[in-house]
């Protein structure tokens, strides 16, 4: 019964989307207030949900209609289960398992894994563009992004998420020192890719690739998928707090975690959009030499 | 009243389908986008994909080129959406209408719930033309 209250309720489903939803608004909101705009009320990701769940379906001649329909399910389903692991290690660090972090890790990138999926499921070229660009994406700034969650590890001597935030109760966060600075800078940075905000998305890319692998979707799938894009935006974030600035109550998270998401969105905002051959060579070059160092100062107690 | 048809009222994701305009037209669509207008506070945003969209917005007279498309266009939008037509082209084909690539006028291809006369009209017609459309659909399913 405590399960199902954990996954569907508190800091599952419910949970996940009331605070993406927030997310979007703050994202949409700080976007208007930097281009001096007013920006859309407070409900407005919401309207935008209900709206979708009440339109026609579509389902493209041709397409894979299993895949094309179950591959937002799916996304959502992973991305709600990490959430539920990051804020129950976050509120009882005690109550984990073994290995967590990797799994979270792991369910990380089936969102994007789906994406890909449901972009050559659609039978549409741009589409297939979409899904290929975001491809090389995952395989850029995933090498990066698992080095600079080494430096954690590496200082906690663990790889339980509960012993990561209890070792930075007792001993400081870990962003207080050289190695975690870069790795959260690292962090952000990967964290803008596995969004797909602006410098990295590439894959939706609107202006010249239409949406990328969602062009095909309308209706209820569509607001699954922006659902779980909005999930993202909280969950992705949060991961890095609780590695790097853990707070000793629920609120304090949460102050790190908008801190985190101001961040992230003034990035997006103050960017052009680079190439995806662009975007390979940034992050195999610069980004991957950052989170080596600061995994090598990790490794020196730095 | 229906829950989705209200989110629906709040949130119009809108199609720019230029349809032969001279572009006058969609220099003005944009114009809503920008600071001075904002239609993004009633939660008006420009889609990428008709998929994703629940207004067809149409510029220009339909002629033999983009007659056809046009038609495409609208049954490629999810259902329920709308279609408003902009500047006196769309209208009626205003002095296009005697033109020999003229093929007929937009709402005899496709149905089109809100006209905004105007060459072009202001960025306030436009807005006017959607609080009217909305009051429309809200009267109609009361």
């Amino acid at each position: 019964m405590n399960i199902l209250f954990n996954y569907l309720i508190f800091p599952g489903f419910i949970f996940t989307a009331v605070a993406g939803l927030f997310a979007s608004y703050v994202d949409r909101k700080v976007t208007a207030r930097v281009q001096w705009r007013k920006g859309p009320p407070l409900l407005q990701p919401l309207y935008d949900f209900v709206k979708l769940l009440g339109k026609e379906t579509m389902v493209p001649v041709g397409a894979s209609k299993t895949t094309f329909l179950l591959a937002p399910v799916f996304a959502l389903t992973s991305i709600v289960i990490v959430s539920t692991i990051v804020w129950n290690t976050l509120l009882s660090p005690g109550k984990t398992f073994l290995g967590d972090l990797i799994v979270t890790v792991y369910l990380l990138t089936i969102p994007s894994i789906m994406i890909i999926l449901s972009g050559f499921a659609s039978k549409n070229p741009l589409a297939s563009i979409g899904a290929s660009r975001e491809m090389k994406l995952i395989l850029s700034y995933e090498l990066p992004y698992l080095f600079a969650i080494l430096v954690p590890i590496i200082k906690s001597n663990s790889i339980r998420l509960g012993e990561i935030v209890q070792y930075q109760w007792t001993e400081g966060p870990f962003i207080g020192s050289v190695s975690g600075i870069i790795a959260v800078i690292v962090m952000v940075l990967c964290t803008q890719a596995k969004l797909g905000l602006v410098p990295f998305d590439m894959a939706e890319a609107e202006q010249e690739i239409i949406a990328g692998p969602f062009i095909e979707y309308s209706g209820p799938p569509l607001g699954i998928f922006k659902l779980t894009k909005w999930s993202m935006l909280f969950v992705v974030p949060s991961l890095t707090v609780l590695l790097f600035f853990p707070a000793l109550n629920f609120w304090g998270n949460i102050l790190g975690y908008v801190v985190l998401l101001v961040v992230v969105v003034l990035i997006r905002n103050t960017n052009p959009r680079v190439r995806i051959d662009q975007a390979v060579r940034f992050f195999w070059t610069w980004v991957t030499l950052l989170s080596l160092i600061s995994v090598v100062l990790a490794s020196y107690g730095l | 009243m229906k829950l989705t048809l209200k989110a629906l009222t709040k949130s119009i994701w809108v199609f720019h389908a230029a349809c032969s305009p001279c572009n006058n037209c969609d220099i003005e669509i944009l114009d809503l986008l920008t600071p001075r207008y904002d239609v993004e506070r009633f939660g008006i945003v420009l889609a990428s994909s008709i998929r994703h969209a629940d207004a067809l917005l149409v510029t220009g007279f339909p002629n033999y080129k983009t007659a056809k498309k046009i038609k495409y266009l609208y049954e490629q939008m999810p259902k329920p959406g709308v279609v408003i037509a902009i500047g006196t082209c769309a209208c009626g084909g205003n002095f296009f209408r005697d033109s020999y690539s003229f093929v007929k006028p937009l709402d005899e291809i496709i149905p089109v719930n809100a006209y905004i006369p105007g060459c072009p009209p202001k960025p306030e017609a436009m807005i006017m033309g959607v609080v009217k459309l909305i009051k429309a659909l809200k009267a109609k399913n009361k």
